[in-house]
């Protein structure tokens, strides 16, 4: 089975944001860089797929050369070989034509991404990339079994879950519960060495978003304390300043 | 314990200094730490006993032997390498770091230095999968940091030798399958000997009651007429600079592991003085908070860029034994002193184990104590400076 893992290089989740001087870009000073979360548990089970019936994991991420030890982490971890994209990801729509052009020439049988990416929260790519393909596209999966050509895929719906089959190829957006991560060990980063990391150009694609401005949330303001008797000042302060009744 | 919210400090902006593999070692060691040590480690402190189904993740981080080619099981990485992971592991805490430097720097680096060939077959590997667990008997009861004047020592017997006398505060010992023993030959030289658990006249009682680097086992080595194959005799070093180049490889770790620990403590510090409120506002707004904390990040850094030069030099093979001495002794005692002042940063707070303070601190008693008193390397750096010996 040839699998390919989809990963993005996002901010770590404790960092402080800032943007950049015009509003349009995260300032990137001192910020540290991880895997997509949702992309770790794609790639685990991907691994766990392939160590138990065989195959190979290919990693690919678009992105410029500082963003190399995201994929040298993800080899560590076990991934077979990697594939950097040579390209600023600019959005959901670029990225998606940037690995679909990759992809369309690899005959993948399964091709996994992260139900989104923990910066901008898209949850675009993966959909995409199944349409620029043609290939079925299930998202938001729990759990995932291969067996004979044959994807089982769990789902969580409101108040339940739905379990679809669907034949190989196809592409599917992984969520909490279809693997746990690894931590790469001490093997497996002496072995990342030397695992090959293959740079591709990348394709033109027309822009057709710009994003105008980033804003961060209104700080959360702090705690009012009401004296339980004051059942009128409470009321008169929701409707007033909280504005909620 | 609450979850570890633990965040390495960086004031210098080092992690520069770094390459990528030495990150990717060091950010997955820090999250095994925090998955597999933090959640655990109170309780087993508390209860004085060493978790052993750590060592399995312990081998699999790569914290046997990270220096040790690989064709001998080891990791085959530099030193630096090493020092990070003891760093994130001491993070977590001293005594399992303890575990892991007694079996990179005391067991595996004098077998792989010292030993035969056959030696470094027959136990390196196993030691690095953590299959076999070793330990290092150097204190006796009555020679601690005079280890000269020891008085075990064995005598010829054919293709043996027999060995005969005790150590004491060994860690590891309870639990280890073998023991890097030093002890005099019939000549009265100190030789390197490996004693495997099953020898007869071979035991190994358990210390208690200490205060003290609680989830770390350590026992004495006890010797009454044990039958050693002359194989397992270190063959390629002769006298004290046998146990002291083991030393110098340890000591090198624990000034990167004292960071650590003085890391994780000025962390909860400074998080709890930015959440905790006293007389309306954070208490780190107060100018003496402030002041623990200023000089907390200042000494860590410092040590920092010691620890980070020391292992320059120790990479390119130039790092003397003072220079070690230097980093351990200051590192140690920094961290100990952080320790102290983050500890009254929390109160009463601080006195529990719902932090990893106080554990921190009664861990460094011992760190500052073992691998050469605060005051036995002041007196290495002394004769170092002055050429003159202020020891005996
Ligand atoms: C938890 C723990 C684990 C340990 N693990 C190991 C181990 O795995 N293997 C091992 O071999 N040992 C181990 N040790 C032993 C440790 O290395 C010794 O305790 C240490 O070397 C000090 O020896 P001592 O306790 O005999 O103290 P002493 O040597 O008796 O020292 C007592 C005091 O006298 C001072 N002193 C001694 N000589 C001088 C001098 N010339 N001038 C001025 N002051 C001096 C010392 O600084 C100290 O303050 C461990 C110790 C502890 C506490």
């Amino acid at each position: 089975m040839k699998v390919l893992v989809c990963i993005s290089n996002v901010p770590d989740t404790t960092t402080k944001i800032t943007f950049n001087d015009d509003n349009k870009s995260l300032n990137i000073n001192g910020v540290q860089f991880i895997i997509n979360p949702y992309d770790e548990i794609a790639l685990t089970r991907a691994l766990e797929l392939t160590e138990a019936q065989g195959g190979t994991v290919t990693v690919l991420h678009v992105g410029d050369s500082s963003t190399e030890p995201t994929l040298r982490k993800a080899l560590a971890i076990g991934a077979h070989d990697a594939v950097r994209i040579d390209a600023l990801p600019r959005d959901a729509f670029f990225v998606a034509m940037q690995i679909s052009a990759y992809a369309k020439e690899q005959n993948y049988d399964l091709i996994l991404t992260g139900r989104e990416s923990i910066d901008y929260n898209g949850a675009q790519v993966s959909s995409m990339l199944a349409e620029l393909l043609d290939l079925p596209s299930v998202n938001i999966v729990k759990s995932l079994q291969i067996e004979g050509g044959q994807a089982s895929l769990e789902r969580e719906i409101e108040g339940g879950k739905e379990v679809i089959s669907c034949p190989l190829p196809l592409v599917a957006s992984a969520t909490e519960g279809m693997a746990e991560p690894r931590i790469p060990n001490m093997r497996g980063i002496m072995s990342a060495r030397t695992k090959p990391l293959t740079v591709v150009p990348a394709v033109e694609v027309p822009v057709y978003q710009h994003i105008e401005r980033l804003e961060k949330p209104a700080p959360r303001s702090s705690v009012k304390l009401v004296d339980a008797t004051e059942t009128v000042k409470l009321v008169g302060l929701l409707h007033q300043e909280a504005k909620v009744i | 314990m609450p979850q570890d919210r633990f965040q390495g400090h960086d004031y210098y902006l080092m992690d520069e200094l770094l390459t990528e593999e030495h990150r990717l070692v060091r950010d997955s060691v820090r999250e095994w730490v925090k998955r597999d040590i933090s959640p655990i480690i109170e309780d087993y402190a508390q209860r004085a006993e060493f978790p052993t189904q750590i060592i399995d993740g312990l081998a699999g981080i790569g914290a046997f032997g990270p220096y040790i080619p690989a064709e001998y099981g080891g990791g085959g990485m530099d030193q630096i390498t090493y020092g990070l992971i003891m760093q994130e592991i001491e993070r977590g805490d001293s005594g399992v770091r303890s575990t892991a430097s007694v079996q990179s720097s005391l067991v595996m680096y004098p077998i792989y230095t010292y030993g035969s060939e056959e030696q470094r077959r027959k136990f390196l590997p196993k030691l690095a999968s953590g299959e076999w667990m070793g330990c290092f008997g150097l204190t006796e009861p009555n020679h601690g940091s005079n280890p000269s004047g020891m008085l075990t020592h064995y005598t010829d017997d054919g293709d043996h030798v027999i060995l005969n006398g005790s150590k004491m505060w060994i860690s590891n010992a309870p639990f280890a399958q073998l023991a890097v023993v030093w002890a005099k030959d019939p000549e009265g030289v100190i030789r390197g000997i490996i004693v495997e658990r099953d020898m007869p006249g071979f035991s190994t009682p358990e210390t208690h009651n200490k205060w003290s680097l609680r989830a770390s086992a350590t026992g004495e080595l006890v010797f009454d007429n044990v039958r050693v194959p002359k194989a397992n005799i270190l063959p390629n070093v002769k006298g004290l600079k046998g146990p002291l180049g083991c030393l110098n490889s340890a000591r090198y770790g624990i000034a990167w592991g004292a960071i650590g620990a003085a890391m994780d403590c000025y962390d909860t510090a400074l998080r709890y003085s930015q959440e905790r409120i006293q007389f309306g506002r954070p208490i780190g707004g107060f100018q003496l908070q402030q002041k623990k904390l200023a000089e907390m990040i200042t000494e860590i850094t410092k040590a920092q860029l010691l620890t980070w030069r020391l292992g320059v030099l120790k990479n390119e093979n130039r790092a003397t034994p003072a220079q070690i001495s230097m980093a351990k002794r200051n590192n140690v005692n920094m961290a100990l002193q952080i320790a102290r002042e983050a500890r009254q940063i929390l109160g009463g707070m601080g006195i529990t184990g719902e932090y990893p303070i106080m554990r921190h601190m009664m861990n460094l008693e011992s760190v500052i104590t073992y691998e050469g008193t605060h005051d036995i390397h002041l007196l290495i750096t002394g004769m170092d400076v002055t050429g003159f010996n202020a020891f005996t």
